[in-house]
């Protein structure tokens, strides 16, 4: 039925994973400096954050993704003979297409793991530091694995929106899905199939996504009742 | 920073403006009509009624919407019956498939956001309205939905500022929209910082505008919700 271009697909696939994945490592890098910045007590912290959730988030992604990659491209061509670069840089579309997403998704993550800092009680990383641990052990033994059951539902409808925002990196010459069922439907002339099979793909990976995450909740929540409605 | 010859395009900023409101006023309308009905039978307690919608949903929630975007707009064109029947002019314009999809694509997430402020209606308003001797439709017109559409009001207007953002994907479809626009000076004058975040400010105007706009409305609608002071 795919005329032989499921492998094609499927290597597109690993593809399109591989971007979500590492765009969703650098987002939760970002949403954590986020979210600690918008608490933070310095004024300067605290705006620099308001205005990277305010601008990113009041910008489409396509737009963002498009910014980055030509003004990138143009950027990085203008500052290498500064560093003593000749020759054209061409970006890495994979490069840009991370970059992009993990920032733009940075700036959720940053709303979603705010929400979850202010659910702590304080008197938590109090009573750790009145037990002598250091900033650095407050937050990693106390804190950080707290917010990230409180974050774990925003996170995966997060997740769930970002992995649907990859189909976007096919514009900037990814060899991703749309771009693999690009070529195939040019090669058959059967378009309907190929971008039908993506969208096959694209419903597995979020359901799977989805029974993942539930069970990493459940994991996650064991010990804490839910409130019985 | 060069922005003379943004300057110079703006009017084919102010076109791509008008062409981003009229697709998102259309494919919100669209949206809208199909949700109300489908919502109503979404929230039902039959599986006969609900679980069609259910699935409805679950694929449109589950794929991109440049996805969806494609299969309409490239995929139709591979069937011959499509090709010569009536509708086919309406079917090969990038307007309509892109009115088309972005309608279906936030018909799905409005189903679910309006039934899910059906299911929370509170059981005393439903009864004081049977006990009062209104009818089926009576009680659905007066009483459940007016009250549902309240709650539903402020995730609605997140649905409506990630609708602005989806309508950039028209640009992909050849669509001359805000992005569009900005595709087009940056491709003219090679001038991608200056364009896109001309076109970024704009999405941003609009999305601030949105939220003023909500805000306001629930002011008006829910203002039996509102914190006192």
């Amino acid at each position: 039925m795919l005329h032989g271009y499921l492998d094609s697909l499927l290597e597109g696939a690993r593809l399109t994973l591989g971007v979500a994945l590492s765009a969703l490592l650098l987002a939760l890098l970002l949403g954590l400096l986020g979210a600690h910045a918008k608490l933070a007590r310095a004024p300067w912290l605290r705006r620099i954050a308001a205005i990277y959730t305010t601008v990113i988030r009041g910008v489409p992604d396509l737009v963002l993704m498009l910014l980055i990659f030509y003004g990138g491209q143009l950027a990085i061509n203008a500052a290498a003979p500064l560093l003593g670069f000749d020759g054209y840089i061409d970006i890495d579309p994979f490069a840009a297409g991370v970059a992009t997403l993990g920032f733009i998704f940075g700036a959720y993550l940053t709303e979603t793991f705010r929400g979850a800092l202010l659910a702590i009680p304080g008197g938590q990383a109090e009573a750790a530091h009145a037990y002598g641990m250091s900033l650095w052990q407050v937050q990693r033994r106390i804190v950080w694995p707290q917010m990230l059951r409180l974050a774990l539902p925003g996170l995966t409808n997060n997740w769930l929106v970002l992995v649907k925002s990859t189909a976007l990196v096919s514009v900037i010459g990814l060899n991703d899905m749309m771009h693999k069922a690009g070529q195939a439907a040019g090669a058959t002339r059967e378009p309907f199939t190929f971008y039908v099979a993506v969208g096959v793909l694209y419903l597995l990976i979020t359901s799977a996504s989805v029974v993942l995450l539930r069970l990493l909740e459940k994991r996650f929540t064991l010990g804490f009742k839910a409130l019985a409605l | 920073m060069n922005f003379d010859a943004v300057l110079a395009s703006l009017p084919l900023y102010l076109g791509g403006l008008l062409t981003t409101a009229k697709l998102l006023l259309m494919s919100l309308g669209l949206g809208l009509a199909g949700a109300l009905p489908l919502a109503v039978l979404r929230a039902s307690s039959s599986p006969w009624l609900s679980g069609p919608v259910w699935c409805f949903t679950y694929l449109m929630r589950g794929t991109p919407m440049l996805v969806q975007l494609f299969i309409l707009y490239y995929g139709l064109a591979q069937f011959e019956a499509v090709r010569d029947s009536a509708a086919w002019p309406l079917l090969s314009s990038a307007w309509f498939c892109a009115v088309l999809a972005f309608g279906l694509n936030t018909c799905a997430y409005t189903t679910e956001i309006i039934a899910g402020a059906l299911r929370a209606g509170s059981l005393g308003e439903l009864e004081a309205a049977q006990s009062l001797g209104l009818s089926r439709t009576a009680v659905w017109r007066r009483i459940l939905l007016p009250s549902a559409l309240r709650r539903a009001l402020p995730a609605y207007g997140n649905e409506v500022i990630m609708m602005l953002h989806g309508t950039s994907l028209a640009s992909i479809v050849t669509l001359a929209d805000l992005t569009g626009a900005a595709r087009e000076v940056n491709s003219r004058f090679y001038l991608p910082f200056e364009a896109f975040i001309t076109a970024g400010l704009f999405y941003l105007a609009l999305t601030l505008l949105l939220v003023a706009l909500f805000r306001a409305a629930e002011q008006r609608w829910l203002r039996h919700l509102q914190p006192r002071h």
